[in-house]
């Protein structure tokens, strides 16, 4: 643990002016300010209606198709010859993957605002293809800000966009990336701020998102405590997720934060290696100023944002929410990191043991798990978060792998 | 320092005309062409002038100043070289305002402290620093106040009457009012929306307001010059720098020209409209 003083509850952050700890805050030009003490006015309003939480559960349970299983993965147990290990199948959603668990929450908050017309980044393209998703079925329009570079390892999920009605604009501005994608919609959001809502894809960005995100996101960590309680009836001993921004991992960790004597594990992506190209802003990144907030980020003497690079688009993001920077700070929860080859070995053996095609970022996550679980007794429980299911990463693992799908 | 930016506009009052400043990114294409350039602005009639600070991310301007950072970062420009560069420039010029603009980033990792006292040393008299809104005034404008810069604020189309003395609040030198909702190099305004949205900013402020956003030609400067106290330019002393570099991005022989005889019609189109204060 870290010299600073532990707080009595890992569960309060942020504070009024939106800070965990040095982390957060809101980084924004003035243009976007008023709009931003608007979302956090109707944000706060919506948190206190249960007229909103009724429209959240509903949706959740028929729309999304809420709780995800919470799945004994028992031959990857007995592979491992450790810890007991369970999956959190966010997979299961509607859209495949976690994202579209904060979207519905977004999208029902702009709603809430009369907002029409919604803008989105999108890494991977899950938290566009969820985004696009919930503008079909509430008739808003959606424009998707995706990398040029990402569109094209990503093309399933932008066709998927596509037939859903919404716009992707391809960027073709810095490293053409997710960072670049975020740029992009900030200055679309910058012109058009009066009719447009931002709906941010992961704990990132000005006050109040890493919050509001995260709140959203809280369902998978809450209904895995019920679920594991049903199970085994005691609480899991530790969890495993993988960190872009890190949403689906914040979900997941943050309504066992008090719990202290659960270990908690997020998964950064290492790239081509920590000493090399790499997208673990913790491991290999100091505290700065990007994108609406304060926190670690990959950069070089003067400040100047890094290129990230990690095979999976979802986590090649050169920054991740301030509250794990926080967290991190704390020792709260232990950040480690894997490479694009272990994602791809923990991705084939997911897949043949388990019968579950897991998407490249969460098989970062099962890549540490692979490493953790055999130092575990077996009566030790781990939760590992499928944020998402590996369809859209076929063609890019099939030509790491030397294969070709015609 | 402040003084130097009041006593200009304490100038351009005098003259009975608006002030016009200038905006070019520091180290673009080249540190010695950018000093050039820098060196040439005030001759050409530029009254202030703003040095932008490279940043990768700028995500509130458009297309031609990322490229102008991009173009500065890749020959090596850093926030030591473009404080060298002022440093440089003021050895020659005691009188001409010098403003840094960008984003925190690159002045949260120099440190915020060191910052302030390398900047005001290299000859720095303000800050804009476009994603620090009032907010955030611990970071950067208040420390800023007491080391003796000014920290210019931006005021928008979306700063509302309730708002605008939260942004006026610590701000100094001058107020920069943004004239359209969106981005740098982008549209161009409403020339009477801009002209009431002045008159409703002065009533709130003493301070000089400038009008930027959008303004690209001595005809608009004069139009902008109507009812502000000076007007800015950027993207198009950008643009027009651009369009004389060669195929590798590098400075030709017209380049320093292309950006001054735009900045010579631009000052014209300022000193065409004769203020109304003064007449
Ligand atoms: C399946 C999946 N998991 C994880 C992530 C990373 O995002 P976060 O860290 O916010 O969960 C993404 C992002 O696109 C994703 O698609």
């Amino acid at each position: 643990m870290s010299a600073q003083a532990q707080p009595n509850s890992f569960r309060t952050g942020p504070d009024e002016r939106g800070h965990f700890g040095q982390f957060g805050g809101r980084f924004v030009a003035e243009t976007l300010m008023p709009n931003i003490l608007e979302l956090e006015k109707a944000y706060e309003e919506a948190r206190n209606d249960p007229a909103f939480h009724a429209d959240m559960a509903s949706y959740s349970t028929h729309y999304i198709g809420r709780p995800s299983p919470l799945y004994f993965a028992e031959r990857m147990t007995e592979h491992l010859g450790g810890a007991k290990i369970y999956f959190k199948r966010e997979e299961l959603n509607h859209t495949g993957a976690h994202k579209v668990n904060n979207v519905l929450g977004q999208i029902l908050l702009a709603r809430r605002m009369g907002k029409k017309r919604i803008i989105a980044e999108t890494g991977a393209g899950q938290h566009g293809v969820a985004t696009a998703t919930l503008c079909a079925r509430f008739g808003l329009d959606c424009v998707v800000y995706m990398g040029a570079v990402d569109v094209e390892r990503q093309k399933p999920n932008v066709f998927r966009m596509n037939m859903l009605g919404a716009k992707v604009v391809p960027v073709q501005s810095g490293t053409k990336t997710l960072k670049d994608a975020m740029n992009e919609a900030l200055r679309d959001w910058v012109t058009n701020v009066s009719d447009t809502f931002y709906c941010i894809g992961t704990v990132a960005g000005p006050h109040p998102y890493p919050a509001m995100v995260r709140d959203f996101q809280c369902v998978i960590g809450n209904e895995t405590r019920e679920q594991m309680m049903q199970a085994e009836g005691r609480l899991p001993d530790s969890l495993v997720a993988c960190i872009g921004g890190g949403s689906n991992a914040i979900g997941l960790f943050h309504p066992f934060l008090d719990d202290k004597d659960i270990e908690i594990y997020g998964v950064e992506a290492a790239g081509h290696g920590l000493d090399k190209l790499h997208a673990a802003s913790l491991s290999g990144g100091r505290p700065g100023v990007l994108h609406g907030n304060r926190t670690y980020l990959l950069m070089d003497h003067d400040g100047q944002i890094q290129d990230a690079h990690s095979i999976s688009a979802g986590l090649d993001y050169p920054g991740i929410g301030p509250e794990h920077a926080w967290l991190h700070e704390m020792g709260r929860v232990t950040y480690i990191s894997a490479t694009d080859e272990e994602a791809l070995e923990a991705f084939q053996l997911c897949s043949r043991l388990e019968g579950i095609l897991p998407a490249l970022e969460p098989s970062h996550a099962l890549a540490k798990v692979m490493e953790l679980a055999p130092q575990k007794p077996k009566d030790h429980l781990m939760v590992v978060n499928i944020s998402g299911r590996g369809d859209k990463d076929l063609f890019q693992i099939a030509e790491h792998l030397g294969n070709q799908i015609v | 320092m402040t003084k130097r930016i009041e006593a200009r506009f304490e100038q351009c009052r005098a003259e009975g005309r608006a002030a016009l400043v200038t905006y070019v990114m520091a180290g673009d294409p080249d540190p010695e062409t950018s000093l050039a350039i820098l060196k040439s602005l005030p001759k050409a009639g530029a009254d202030i002038v703003e040095f932008g600070l490279p940043f990768t991310d700028p995500m509130a301007d458009g297309p031609a100043i990322q490229a102008a950072g991009l173009r500065a970062l890749k020959m090596g420009q850093d926030t030591v070289k473009t404080l060298d560069l002022i440093r440089r420039f003021r050895a020659e010029d005691q009188d001409t305002p010098v403003i840094l603009m960008g984003y925190f980033n690159p002045i949260f990792v120099y440190g915020v402290d060191r910052f302030l006292v390398d900047a005001r040393e290299a000859g720095v008299d303000g800050l804009i620093v476009v994603d620090l809104p009032p907010e955030e005034d611990d970071e950067l404008c208040l420390p800023a106040l007491k080391a003796g810069l000014a920290f210019i604020r931006l005021a928008t189309p979306t700063t509302d009457d309730k708002r605008l003395p939260t942004v006026l609040s610590n701000t100094a030198g001058f107020v920069y009012y943004v004239s359209i909702t969106g981005i740098t190099g982008a549209a161009t305004p409403d020339f009477g929306k801009v002209a009431t949205a002045v008159e409703r900013i002065k009533r709130h402020t003493p301070l000089p307001v400038v009008v930027g956003f959008g303004v690209k030609s001595g005809a608009h400067a004069a139009a902008v010059a109507e009812g502000a106290d000076g007007v800015v330019v950027g993207s198009a002393l950008i643009d027009a720098l651009k369009g004389t570099l060669d195929g590798q991005d590098r400075a030709t022989a017209g380049s320093v020209e292309a950006v001054t005889k735009l900045v010579k019609e631009l000052s014209e189109g300022v000193r065409s409209v004769a203020k109304r204060a003064a007449a």
